[in-house]
């Protein structure tokens, strides 16, 4: 064993020379590869996917970074986190600064590492990707997560001494879990209210099991706990506390986080029959409810033998890849634009094909049609091309007329797309929203009502987990800085 | 937060209806009728929806009836009194609209929906409304909450499938007779879907008898009861889509499309068999198990 690290260890040195040498080599551009679960196995099971990456991977990987002087990846990123730095302490096997380094940016970083869309953030961003492959940026985040984690360390950041001033977060999604963490570093008492029975928001929720284990999202409220933050669940604010009542109880300030998560329906004809629903509702049956672990758990799913998924994002990837995993023995996913415009992380698109998931592109469906008891048997779509570019830089798909077609189906899951949820802001007339519904926000995070907040998805419209933690933690500071000029500097 | 049973008995004579007060202070604070909770029992249990019956505010409770159809059914009321309820989220959906109408008001219970009409019978009466309520049941021991909507009734019929109490029929021939003799402002109708369809058809003013704005409180199948995953959702006889949860529960019911509402309610058939199979195989095994203890 221990020549073989030996081996390694000098095969990589030699790389760092070489590389320091500058990138004429091509072999040297390669990254590593994440090791995964059999396709054919992985789909019998929800246990994650990519397993993670060894010691010995890391060793070549962090060799592989030029540590930039002026480094791109770290614009790239929306927390901004020490990426050079971080690679650089991983290189030297000093793990628990590695640790440290990234959580000064980001509090979540095994989640992160998972989801994050790297291909578009730091990854895209690297040096190295205008050459060849870039630094596997998100994999080293997780696997300094993952070592944490494996070694039983929570690490929980040390705290200002109590400011005895109280602070309400409304949602417990990754907005909201980021600005409590903040302000709770920062000794205000924070206290959480969460509409469901259980911390994550979309992580819990949506994200399926196999791509983000419930367990690491346990552990990150566990977290937060050991810093004092109060957990309420089955709380809806707006039904069971209104915004007066928290101000009644003592609260100084108040963050928005609740998410955009009323789904998007297609209105087309046969919406109502039976076995067409939302991705919401059919990830949140599996996910929340734990459906795919039925008759243990109570909640059921129905999925037949056919299942279609009308999206391109990652709420439809997820979809698919759970009805396969439930059962279904063919999965189709039908998407209105190309390959090349599809939202969803790259990552999970290739993991789906790898799963045998049949994709219709340019395809668009145009009604549902049922049996006599309103089940859905088939699904009628129309082909589409690309025209010009929309208000969202990607091109218009058209319809092609007269190209219509059949699918036969048991299952029809529409994933695309949510928009904001009004129980909350309708429960606060005086707040502004925008047209869409959003609440709006300064740069600070401040809403247009003296002390109260907002930030993630629920000003942003639908976007991604570390951009809503990053919103989170920008408001935490807005927080700071209004609570420290109101209630501190005057004593 | 546990939500503890303070107190639970059996309502008529079948066996499958339980009265139940939680203590839930803020629930109980901003409960108004109309109103549901949702709630699961533990750990692997599913989120069913309940209306909030009645609610007493200084001592902090809510009152639910509960009718045992299936497995979460019959597990909520598998527990007693001291138990605890894992989760319960509230008050959910639209509270109903409290005002002074010229003429009566006639408010249809069916079965187990007695129960939820009795906080509409009420508020409305205190603001000054006549209530006229109209009981059906299949048989006199289904028949529940009698004397509880008495008093808030200022007539009280009562209507059995088989002629056991009260009229021998169906809600609908009462409702007929009054309509034909007096002007009605509004009808509430909770019970049964094929009760409520035919309530709407009724009153719908299609037929002979005048038109009266009707509504009726839907209970599909939910699950967060925020909006937030559709399968609520219900079509309207034009084809619109509205969510239950959010915009109900309660809803004008000449706009559902109850055939189509009839269907879906029987999505999960095949799985809440097997679901209740497990379930009483459990309690089997368990009775068993005490037996050799003992
Ligand atoms: C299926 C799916 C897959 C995704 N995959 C990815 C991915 O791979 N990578 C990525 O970066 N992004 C992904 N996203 C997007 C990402 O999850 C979201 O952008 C992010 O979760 C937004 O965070 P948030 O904190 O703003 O809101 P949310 O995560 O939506 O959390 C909001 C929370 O507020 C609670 N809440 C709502 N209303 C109330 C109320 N009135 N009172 C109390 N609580 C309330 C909700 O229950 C919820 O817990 C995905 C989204 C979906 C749906
Ligand atoms: C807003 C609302 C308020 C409600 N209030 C009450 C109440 O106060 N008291 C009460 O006893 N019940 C009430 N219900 C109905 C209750 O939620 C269901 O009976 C319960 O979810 C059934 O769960 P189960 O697992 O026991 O039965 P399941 O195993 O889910 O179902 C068993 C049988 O009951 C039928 N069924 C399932 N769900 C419903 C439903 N929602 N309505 C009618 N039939 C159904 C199924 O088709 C099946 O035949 C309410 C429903 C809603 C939506
Ligand atoms: S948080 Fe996301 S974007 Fe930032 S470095 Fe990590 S993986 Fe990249
Ligand atoms: S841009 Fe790429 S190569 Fe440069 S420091 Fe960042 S990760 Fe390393
Ligand atoms: S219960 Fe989910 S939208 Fe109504």
């Amino acid at each position: 064993m221990k020549k073989k690290i030996e081996e390694d260890s000098k095969s990589s040195n030699s790389l760092s020379k070489r590389s320091k040498s500058k990138l004429t080599n091509s072999e040297e551009l390669h990254r590593i590869e994440m090791k995964q679960q059999d396709p054919k196995i992985r789909i019998t099971n929800f246990e994650e996917v990519s397993l993670g990456l060894t010691e010995e991977m890391v060793e070549l990987e962090t060799q592989r970074c030029l540590q930039c002087g002026k480094p791109l990846c770290i614009s790239g990123c929306p927390v901004n986190i020490k990426i050079p730095q971080f690679i650089n302490l991983l290189k030297e096997k000093n793990f628990i600064e590695a640790l440290y380094k990234i959580k000064a940016d980001n509090l979540l970083p095994a989640i992160c590492g998972r989801v994050c869309p790297q291909e578009t953030q730091c990854e895209q961003a690297c040096i190295l990707n205008r050459q060849g492959e870039p630094i596997a940026i998100g994999y080293l985040e997780r696997f300094i997560a993952d070592w944490e984690r494996k070694n039983n360390l929570k690490e929980c950041p040390e705290c200002a001494a109590p400011k005895g001033i109280k602070v309400a977060i409304i949602g417990a999604g990754p907005a909201g879990l980021t600005c409590a963490g903040e302000l709770a570093m920062n000794g205000y008492d924070v206290t959480i209210f969460e509409a469901f029975h259980a911390g994550g928001g979309v992580l819990i929720y949506g994200i399926p099991e196999f791509r983000l284990p419930k367990d690491i999202i346990k552990r990150e409220i566990e977290t937060l706990e050991m810093l004092n933050v109060k957990m309420e669940y089955n709380s809806i604010i707006g039904k069971i506390l209104t915004i007066e009542d928290l101000r009644d109880m003592g609260f100084k300030a108040i963050f928005i986080g609740v998410g955009a998560g009323l789904p998007i329906l297609l209105k087309i004809p046969g919406l109502s029959l039976n076995s067409v629903l939302s991705a919401n509702e059919f990830l949140t049956r599996s996910n929340l409810m734990k459906a795919f672990r039925f008759p243990k758990y109570d909640t059921p799913v129905k999925i037949g033998k056919i299942v279609t998924v009308i999206g391109g994002g990652n709420t439809a990837l997820d979809s698919a890849r759970t009805a396969l995993r439930l059962g279904a023995e063919k999965v189709i996913i039908v998407y209105r634009r190309s390959e090349a415009e599809m939202p969803a992380r790259k990552e999970e698109y290739h993991h789906a094909l790898e799963e045998g998931i049949e994709f219709q592109f340019l395809t668009n469906p145009v009604r549902f049609i049922g049996d006599d008891n309103d089940n859905v048997s088939q699904m009628e779509v129309i082909k589409m091309k690309l025209g010009e570019p929309d208000e969202s830089g990607r091109r218009r798909p058209v319809r092609i007329e007269g190209s219509e077609y059949l699918i036969d189906t048991d299952t029809i899951i529409i994933g695309i797309g949510t928009r904001a949820n009004p129980i909350l802001t309708k429960s606060i007339p005086e707040l502004k929203l925008n047209k869409w519904g959003y609440i709006e926000t300064d740069e600070n995070g401040q809403t247009n009502i003296e002390g109260i907040f907002a930030g993630g998805d629920i000003v942003t419209g639908s976007a991604t987990v570390i951009t809503a933690m990053g919103a989170g933690k920008k408001a935490a500071h807005g927080i700071v800085k209004y609570l420290q000029e109101k209630y501190l500097e005057k004593k | 937060m546990p939500y503890e049973i303070l107190e639970k008995k059996e309502l008529g004579r079948s066996g499958t209806i339980y009265e139940m007060v939680l203590r839930t202070p803020l629930i109980a604070k901003k409960a108004h009728a109309g109103n549901f909770v949702l709630l699961r029992v533990n750990e692997t249990g599913e989120r069913i929806p309940l209306t909030v019956a009645d609610y007493d505010r200084e001592k902090g409770t809510i009152t639910l009836v509960i009718q045992v159809v299936g497995k979460s059914t019959k597990l909520i009321c598998n527990q007693n009194v001291g138990d605890q309820i894992l989760d319960v989220v509230g008050p959910l959906g639209n509270k109903i609209h409290i005002k002074r109408y010229k003429n009566p008001i006639v408010v249809i219970g069916g079965g187990v929906g007695i129960a939820p009409c009795f906080p509409q019978a009420k508020e409305l009466r205190d603001a000054g409304n006549e209530i006229i309520t109209i009981l059906g049941a299949r048989n006199k021991g289904l028949l529940i909450w009698k004397e509880k909507m008495k008093t808030v009734s200022d007539e009280l019929i009562i209507t059995t499938d088989d002629g056991s109490e009260g009229m021998k029929g169906v809600v609908t021939d009462p409702l007929k007779q009054i309509m034909q003799k007096r002007k009605i402002s509004l009808v509430i109708a909770i019970g049964p879907l094929v009760m409520m369809k035919y309530v709407a058809l009724t009153t719908n003013g299609l037929g002979d008898l005048p038109k009266v704005k009707t509504f009726v409180s839907l209970n599909t199948i939910m699950i967060d009861g925020t909006g937030m995953c559709g399968c609520c959702r219900f079509s309207t006889l034009e084809g619109d889509i509205q969510f239950a949860c959010v915009d109900g529960p309660d809803v004008d019911g000449h706009i559902v499309d109850f055939d189509n509402l009839l269907k879906r309610a029987g999505r999960f058939l095949e799985q809440e068999r097997d679901s209740m199979e497990c379930y009483d195989e459990e309690c089997r095994a368990l009775e068993q198990l005490k037996k050799e203890v003992i």
